[in-house]
């Protein structure tokens, strides 16, 4: 009997590996070698046909740190995270808020919300191009209905990150609602039976109710939305390209730039490595706090 | 009292609507506008194909289809496949190492592939894959997130099941083709939309593996069409970004319920 056990156990580790083995072979290729990869040649220097690379230490790091540009793009970058994440998640709760609750077309509302979603990046650049176009743009036109001046938003230092901000969170609020919009009919209706025999007002009742129970949700699209802010960039390649003067440059877009315009692989590794690190911080929020059955189900 | 905060909130909804979707509809509108009608907001103006027309001619756009067809399907048959398989291993068999490789697969859903262009990249062209729709999708196919789903999936199949057909003299792969996969179809369902609607839109990685016309996906396409340097006016950039988002967007309208379960169910993209 156990002999049979036995074989059976077997029969199943064999199994599992041969099975494992080719997403695993996939994710060695292409996330644990190259995690590993970059950090070495992060320790590297650049390769020139007059001098091979040789290994200079921690360099490279150094350059970076001494490096003003860097300094902008990592200051522009947290600006971006400071404003996207905060306003797309208060956006989407009043979306879901309102989506659930009884108002007049509320299936045109839920789609308008949603659309930006299922459209790429590039395309929701190209269509907000015709917003912020200096004389001929939506915005200007709006504004000089008012008399305003006509605005460059996307060639000044002042104006253009929040032009990219803007998209960023016209993208992704209503993708986070409707994490909440399931997370909201989940609530049963006694809570709000019972608060209104209590006499509670809507606003005491969405504050004291409705919020604490939707905090699993919220903390979920809290860590989506710091991954946002690290790799939603690639509206800046249509709108602004960084600039002007680095003023809209975000540090997933510059990484680009140093190693295929720059050809600075080595710099663009060690920022590289950085970024993970920060992932690693978001990773550890998540399994710290988050409960994981919240959406896994 | 509150029949007026009532009012005051619909308002609001519906006003922030009609701002979410706007930019969709300008483009929409001066796509088949003439520029000049549709910088001026003229309302009477005549309706026109021209913008389509100048914009299909700048660009081998249905080669640019075709690719993005091709990508999505190379991506989603690859994940199921990988997916699947590892999936099920850890759903459903013991043995050992088990646990730590799935801490390093729950790792890499941080490791961003899109984080790590530079190595990938280095290593697509060690394959020989650079410019390749294969080049494009690999790094994409034994998706952590994907392994994931899988395995909730698989996991909640009653144990009977597999019994019954293991009786049958169903092995292990026969089990998992004839009684698993047939069970999971919501969640590949869900996967697959979520998967063709994230690799439609793809843009940074497609951008740096592919370098010529016959390989590029559709995003990339239309941002070099759309570059500043092509001198290419609003009304036909409008109407190139209209034709390619189409398919997906309509099929979004269609299938709208669908699509948003599915990303509920994916939780994450």
């Amino acid at each position: 009997m156990s002999n049979h056990i036995n074989l059976e156990r077997r029969r199943q580790a064999i199994y599992g590996w041969l099975m494992l083995s080719p997403a695993a072979l996939m994710l060695s290729i292409f996330a644990f070698y190259p995690s590993g990869a970059t950090f070495f040649s992060s320790l590297f220097s650049k390769h020139t046909r007059r001098r091979p690379s040789e290994f200079i230490g921690i360099e490279n790091y150094n350059d970076l740190f001494a490096d003003p540009t860097f300094w902008l793009v990592v200051k522009n970058n947290l600006f971006y995270a400071a404003i996207t994440i905060p306003v797309s998640i208060v956006i989407a709760l009043s979306m879901a808020l309102w989506a659930n609750s009884k108002i007049p077309a509320r299936g045109f509302v839920r789609t308008a919300y949603f659309t930006p979603t299922v459209l790429p990046m590039i395309a929701a650049a190209n269509l907000w191009l015709f917003f912020y176009t200096p004389g001929l743009g939506v915005l200007d036109q709006i504004g000089s209905l008012f008399g305003l001046q006509s605005v460059n938003w996307l060639g000044q230092p002042e104006t253009a990150l929040w032009a990219i901000i803007f998209v960023t969170i016209w993208k992704e609020a209503g993708f986070f609602m409707i994490f909440y919009l399931a997370a909201l009919q989940t609530i049963p209706e006694d809570y709000k039976e019972a608060a209104d025999i209590e006499g509670t007002s809507r606003w005491t009742y969405t504050r004291r109710i409705v919020l604490p129970l939707l905090m699993p949700t919220t903390l979920f699209i809290l860590v989506n939305a710091m991954i946002n802010s690290v790799k939603l960039i690639d509206h800046l390649f249509i709108l602004t390209k960084g600039g002007p003067s680095d003023a809209s440059k975000l540090i997933l877009y510059y990484i680009w730039e140093m190693a295929f315009a720059f050809f600075d692989a080595p710099h663009a590794a060690a920022m590289t490595i950085l970024i993970l690190l920060v992932l690693c911080i978001v990773a550890a929020i998540q399994f710290i706090y988050l409960d994981r059955r919240t959406h896994y189900q | 009292m509150s029949k007026l905060s009532h009012y005051v909130e619909s308002a609001g909804a519906i006003l922030l609507a009609i701002i979410w979707i706007s930019p969709l509809l300008f483009a929409f509108w001066a796509a088949f506008h003439s520029t000049s009608d549709a910088v001026n907001f003229n309302i009477t103006s005549a309706w026109t194909l021209d913008n389509f027309r100048t914009a299909w001619e700048g660009a081998p756009w249905l080669k640019y289809f075709l690719n993005t067809f091709l990508l999505v399907t190379i991506v989603l048959i690859g994940q199921f496949f990988f997916t699947t398989l590892a999936g099920f291993a850890f759903a459903k068999l013991e043995f050992p190492g088990k646990n730590f490789v799935f801490i390093l697969v729950l790792m890499q859903l941080f490791i961003l592939p899109e984080v790590l262009i530079v190595e990938n990249y280095a290593m697509v062209s060690r394959l020989g894959l650079f410019d390749s729709l294969f080049g494009v999708g690999m790094p994409y196919m034994a998706s952590a997130f994907g392994i994931f789903l899988m395995r909730q999936s698989f996991k909640s199949v009653p144990i009977e099941l597999h019994e019954a057909a293991r009786i049958e003299g169903c092995g292990l792969l026969g089990i998992l083709w004839r009684v698993y996969v047939p069970l999971a179809k919501p969640t590949y369902l869900a996967y697959a939309l979520v998967s063709v609607s994230t690799h439609w839109n793809n843009f940074l990685w497609p951008l740096i593996v592919t370098n010529s016309p016959d390989t590029r996906p559709l995003t990339v396409g239309l941002s070099i069409f759309g570059a500043p340097e092509n001198g290419v006016d609003i009304s036909i950039i409008s109407a190139a970004t209209m034709m390619s988002v189409a398919p997906l967007l309509i099929a979004f309208l269609v299938f709208q319920r669908q699509f948003v379960q599915a990303f509920l169910r994916a939780g994450i993209k």
